[in-house]
């Protein structure tokens, strides 16, 4: 081999390593690779209506996914994810069905949610409570709850407002609703957090080490607690744009956001160990879940069929991420 | 064993002194780990503190630097009372602190572990209102203090769980030197170093000292520590057993102090002699 070949071999070597050292390029690969079997197997896949409607299906474990990242980036996890969404869903829908302003109605539910972030924090941060035993009580709580007040029945809510995300715009016959878009500004702003301020920079650091963090002085309790706060006040907004998607509140609704939001997390390369990853991978991990049960969907395959895969997604992805934590 | 005997009183008049403890005690269960220890740094020293493992070195720089909260006991800075409440207040204060584990935060790169803890903002609209970091400020501020301790290092932008233990101790020690504007303390700082990058660590010592700073420099190598301090502070099952000079004393008396095997005299028996 001659040196100037030689070169560029060690090169091409050093850009793909960089390319493949980038924790969103396998995600992405994994996404694609969906993609393909799923559009070989069925034309109808790919079809631009199909493409839409695959985005719609992933707003609300999108939405709830950007929660889920910050709280296990800080070496937690949210068992409660989907109970504060629906919890809010319930509220919102019950005090517009009842008469209020619904855009108070709406801004009442996302407080409760944000409260019930509030709870999850205080204990975690106060009492140094177990995220996953705290979270797991918090589900429980707010599940038997919601089934009291709404006498366990689902109800519709036909308020304006409160669907307005549902509503739709066209861009070059690729439908996009309202939700879809709140939910990328809200990856775009959360990003922005994480990445480009001081109070992501300790995010990472306490999920990391917690005791450098507090050694360096980072205020780690308050820290934690804004965490689990900003996160329940996203599922708020998630539920606002559950609202629009379906106009329906169901205390039932969204049994399997727990297992699906940390999937996209996991799936999006996030450790569940804390202090690594981001929300580009999880957004790309949201997309692959609601690909596979898409796609799944089409192929007419039982629902029950999709849980499994998914279950089997997030162990294989948990895995990968205990392999190469061991590598370090 | 000989007894040894104290040639040089330690002074107890204030003048001078920068940090001071009195009878601090700290307990964890029923293990004291500080059992009424005193402490004191004057200015512009460098002050060795050695023990055994488990003499409550470690103990008592965190009690100094707020990391745990004493008991009891008094820490005083310029003479004043201070009651730390957490490590945050004595960085405030200018007091830097190398711990023994490091406190660093493995995934995060070197320059974001050198500034963890006090991140700086860019300037205008972008820092005071989006409180965006400047990545490139402290970039290339890592960049300087980094060579300042000529360090072989990858670069600035490598992940701390990509370096070596020894480099991460440099980290650990460039973000003392960095950021101290009072006293710098360092737990160890040399302990994964080889010989080469050890002289670089005293060399900053050193050089923190030309500052104007006292360094507090915690040590099990006995030949650095009579290389570079002016006084030897001795730890004995969390105690101070005796504060020496190595002008005056050897290697063999500071250990024999440190193992119990030689009493040292009280400093005011020795000052009456
Ligand atoms: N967090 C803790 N919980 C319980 N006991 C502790 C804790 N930290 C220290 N100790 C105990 O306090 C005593 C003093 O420990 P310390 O770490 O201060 O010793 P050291 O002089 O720094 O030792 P070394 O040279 O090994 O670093 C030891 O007996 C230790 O077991
Ligand atoms: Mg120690």
């Amino acid at each position: 081999m001659n040196s100037a070949s030689a070169l560029s071999f060690g090169r091409m070597s050093k850009i793909a390593a960089r390319f493949v050292g980038t924790p969103s390029v396998g995600p992405l690969l994994v996404l694609l690779a969906f993609g393909l079997i799923f559009s070989l197997t069925n034309p109808r896949f790919l079809a631009t209506q199909n493409l839409s409607i695959i985005l719609q299906q992933t707003v609300i474990i999108g939405t709830l996914a950007i929660g889920q990242t910050l709280i296990i980036l800080t070496a937690g996890i949210d068992l409660a994810v989907g109970a504060i969404c629906v919890l809010g869903t319930i509220l919102a829908g019950k005090l517009a069905n009842s008469g209020y302003d619904p855009i108070a109605a709406m801004g009442l539910a996302v407080l409760a949610c944000s409260a019930a972030g509030v709870a999850a924090g205080s204990l975690i941060s106060g009492l140094r409570l177990p995220p996953f035993i705290v979270t797991l009580g918090i589900l429980g709580i707010i599940t038997a709850a919601l089934r009291l007040i709404s006498a366990g029945g689902a109800f519709p809510v036909t308020d304006e407002f409160l669907g307005w995300t549902g509503n739709t715009v066209r861009l070059n016959g690729f439908i996009v609703t309202y939700g879809v878009i709140i939910m990328l500004l809200l990856y775009g702003m959360v990003w922005f957090l994480l990445n480009q301020t001081q109070w992501g920079r300790h995010v990472y650091a306490v999920g990391n080490n917690p005791e450098a963090a507090r050694l360096v002085g980072i205020p780690v309790g308050r820290l934690l607690l804004s965490v689990y706060v900003l996160a329940a006040f996203i599922y708020g907004i998630a539920a606002w744009l559950a609202l629009g998607r379906i106009p329906n509140a169901d205390p039932n609704a969204l049994q399997t956001a727990n297992l699906d939001s940390i999937t996209a997390v996991v799936i999006g390369g996030t450790s569940l160990f804390g202090g690594r990853g981001g929300l580009i991978g999880t957004l790309i991990g949201a997309l692959i879940v609601g690909v596979l049960r898409n796609g799944l969907t089409l192929a007419g395959i039982d629902p029950l069929w999709q849980d499994l895969v998914t279950g089997i997604l997030v162990i294989v992805a948990v895995a990968l991420d205990q392999l190469t934590r061991g590598r370090r | 064993m000989t007894p040894v005997e104290p040639r040089e009183p330690v002074a107890t008049a204030p003048v001078g002194v920068v940090l001071e403890a009195r009878n601090v005690i700290k307990r964890y269960g029923h293990i004291t780990a500080l059992d009424g220890v005193d402490f004191e740094l004057r200015s512009g020293e460098i002050l060795a503190v050695v023990g055994d493992n488990g003499a409550g070195k470690s103990s008592l720089i965190k009690a100094l630097t707020g990391a745990i909260v004493p008991d009891n006991g008094d820490i005083l800075l310029d003479g004043q009372p201070v009651h730390f409440k957490g490590p945050l207040d004595a960085r405030k204060l200018g007091i830097e602190t190398v711990y023994q584990d490091l406190a660093v935060a493995a995934a995060l790169d070197i320059a974001s572990n050198l500034f963890l803890g006090r991140e700086r903002r860019r300037p205008g609209f972008l820092g005071n209102v989006l409180r965006m970091l400047d990545k490139k400020g402290m970039r290339a501020e890592a960049e300087r203090s980094m060579a300042e301790l000529k360090f072989r290092l990858p670069s600035i932008g490598s992940a701390v769980e990509a370096l070596s233990g020894g480099q991460r101790q440099g980290v650990a020690v460039a973000r003392a030197a960095l950021f101290a504007k009072k006293l710098a303390i360092m737990d160890e700082p040399t302990a994964a170093l080889g010989v080469r990058e050890t002289g670089q660590v005293l060399d900053l010592i050193q050089a923190i000292r030309q500052r104007g700073l006292p360094v507090v420099l915690i040590s099990h190598n006995m030949p650095n520590v009579f290389e570079i301090a002016d006084r030897i502070h001795i730890m004995r099952l969390g105690k101070r057993a005796a504060v020496v000079s190595p002008k005056t004393h050897t290697m063999a008396d500071v250990v024999a102090i440190m193992t119990g095997a030689a009493k040292f005299e009280e400093p005011a028996a020795s000052a009456s002699r």
